[in-house]
């Protein structure tokens, strides 16, 4: 036994607690110890109790032969998802204190599975946002430099992980935040098709975009969460699809001589950094060294996927945080005169700027007379950016280029300029509207010796082709086992 | 086009938001900065495209899931007003709304 725990994968904590080698109980005593010594604010809640009474659940289970697939495994849950257990706060003030009556469906399918819950993840304000600076209990840093964003909206899921605080944590991607974070932190993420991972309990943002996946340091870990995650939720999830539950991890080996990659053109303009670039480019040679080969391939609307998502989430956000009212769960404000002054104040107490802004945004373009103009264009073009995702299939298996522009900004550096945060979502952007699957996987490092991410997106269901590549692309690189500085 | 601070007033009344006045100012300059981009947006010829709700439409025909028209949930009354911010007796306490 000479790894320490938390340098372990998923994989090799599953399988030393299924041998014994250590029990459930030293494993989340080890990371709870590890949450509480944190200094990358990643952490929203902790309560050891309830970690260690899941623990020493998970031993008993282990004793007793009924150890399930992760079973003893500890994991962190992105503070979107409702917990029973935990506090849940979405990273707003509106939701301070808020105790959810249920567990969410991914919450409660993790630990069936034997997860162990360490605690919840900080993220922007209901998930809005690409630096995790939008949260309201402040920002969240970077662990491989503190003065830098871990990306967003799961960024503390990201830090976390790189930090080694947890090994594996849930994450939900709207416009990328899954992927952007993960890019930002050097580990390895992906977001299920939409529709695949049962959206309830999670909470809504944009309920067309909204999709829950894993965060973990290898594709490995993340096929072993993602297989405990998927299948339908005829009851509670409108959207969720009929389709079966899969073993992700079933095809992780299989050799990627004749995938065909292609290579969005757009992805590579101008607008991406010569350092990213060259990560991303160093990735893609090591696929064609174990046997893919690159296909040039257009994207031709990928720059419209901006105001496009930038009309569609805030509208669905406008409608979707209406039921923050202050009557049946979250803030209330202390002085008004009548109930519609309560609604008004306590919204405009409970909610920060960057919520407002797209509530406002969202308001706007729902309203009477302009609905048509943006609303609706923006969802026949959404088609249209879907369309051309078919296209390109029909050229190539999978789809690859770089998960964001430029490497993690500088804390504070876009503050007063929401919309050069919407910009960095470009390469993101697209894969969400589409609704297609899509992850980062660690291709190398960029400026300030920061990592970068290797985007891969796939076509609908394709998950395990995804998990595939980035698996091979981790046996035949390092990058994924790099720890930043003193941790 | 460009929102003018009545335009952001009678936004923040529908969004039911109350804006102190230099709060609706940055508003107004931020969301017309962000409609700069959303021009690019109206060039484009839509004509006969369906608009799209749910992505995976794209490839398959996705009807919204409904269920059975029963109760499937337990009463768990304490626990669901267990983070209101004002219950008495089970009932949820708003301002009066009916003289």
């Amino acid at each position: 036994m000479t790894t320490v725990l938390h340098d372990m994968t998923v994989a090799e904590l599953a399988a030393g607690l299924k041998a014994k080698t250590f029990s459930a109980t030293e494993v989340a005593q080890h990371f709870v110890g590890r949450a509480q010594g944190d200094q990358t604010g990643s952490f929203l809640a902790l309560n050891p109790e309830t970690t260690l009474a899941q623990a020493k659940a998970s031993d008993a289970r282990i004793a007793a032969g009924q150890a399930g697939a992760l079973e003893g495994v500890p994991l962190g849950h992105k503070d979107i998802f409702v917990t029973q257990d935990f506090p849940t706060t979405a990273g707003s003030k509106m939701l301070e204190g808020y105790r959810s009556p249920f567990d969410a469906t991914l919450v409660r399918r993790l630990a069936e599975a034997g997860m162990v819950t360490v605690g919840k993840l900080s993220c922007d304000e209901f998930a809005m946002g690409s630096g995790n600076e939008n949260c309201a209990y402040g920002p969240v840093k970077n662990p491989w430099d503190t003065s830098r964003v871990p990306g967003g909206s799961s960024g503390g899921s990201a830090a976390a992980i790189a930090a080694r605080i947890v090994p594996a944590a849930t994450g939900t991607d709207t416009g990328g935040s899954i992927r952007q974070p993960a890019s930002f932190c050097g580990i390895t993420g992906i977001k299920p098709t939409y529709g695949r991972a049962s959206r309830y309990g999670m909470i809504a943002y944009a309920s067309s975009l909204d999709q829950g996946g894993p965060m973990a340091r290898t594709a490995q870990d993340c096929a072993l969460l993602l297989s405990a995650m998927c299948g339908p939720d005829a009851d509670r999830d409108s959207t969720s699809l009929d389709v079966p539950a899969e073993d992700f991890t079933a095809s992780l080996n299989a050799d990627l001589k004749g995938l065909r990659i292609g290579i969005p053109k757009e992805f590579f303009g101008e607008g991406l950094g010569a350092d990213v670039r060259a990560a991303v480019d160093g990735a893609l040679a090591e696929l064609t060294r174990l046997g893919a080969t690159l296909v040039p391939i257009s994207l031709p609307r990928t720059e419209l996927s901006i105001p496009v998502y930038y009309i569609i989430a805030p509208a669905e956000a406008s409608s979707n945080l209406s039921r923050f009212d202050g009557v049946k769960f979250g803030h209330r404000a202390k002085d008004y005169t009548d109930l519609e002054s309560m609604y008004k104040k306590s919204r405009a107490e409970g909610f920060g700027s960057e919520v407002k802004r797209r509530i406002m945004t969202g308001t706007y373009v729902l309203s009477h007379g302009y609905y048509d103009a943006y609303y609706l264009q923006a969802q026949k073009i959404r088609r249209m950016i879907a369309d051309d995702f078919q296209n390109a299939f029909q050229q190539c298996d999978v789809i690859a280029g770089p998960v964001a522009p430029k490497v993690a900004w500088k804390l504070g550096e876009n503050a007063n300029d929401p919309v050069a945060d919407y910009l960095a979502d470009i390469f993101t952007l697209p894969a969400s509207l589409a609704g297609l699957p899509g992850m980062s996987v660690p291709a190398g490092f960029g400026a300030h010796n920061m990592p970068v991410g290797l985007q891969l997106i796939g076509n609908y269901f394709k998950e395990a082709q995804l998990l595939n590549v980035a698996h091979r692309l981790q046996q035949a690189t390092d990058f994924h086992l790099r720890k930043p500085e003193g941790i | 086009m460009s929102l003018t601070s009545q335009d952001i007033d009678r936004i923040a009344n529908l969004a039911r938001l109350t804006l102190q006045s230099a709060e609706a100012e940055r508003m107004r300059e931020q969301i017309n900065g962000f409609f700069s981009i959303v021009e690019a947006m109206q060039a484009v010829d839509t004509t006969g495209i369906e608009p799209m709700a749910h992505p995976v439409a794209a490839i398959q025909d996705v009807q919204l899931r409904l269920r059975e028209d029963v109760v499937n949930e337990p009463n768990n009354r304490e626990a669901n007003q267990q983070s209101a911010p004002a219950v008495e007796r089970g009932l949820f306490l708003v301002p009066k709304v009916i003289e």
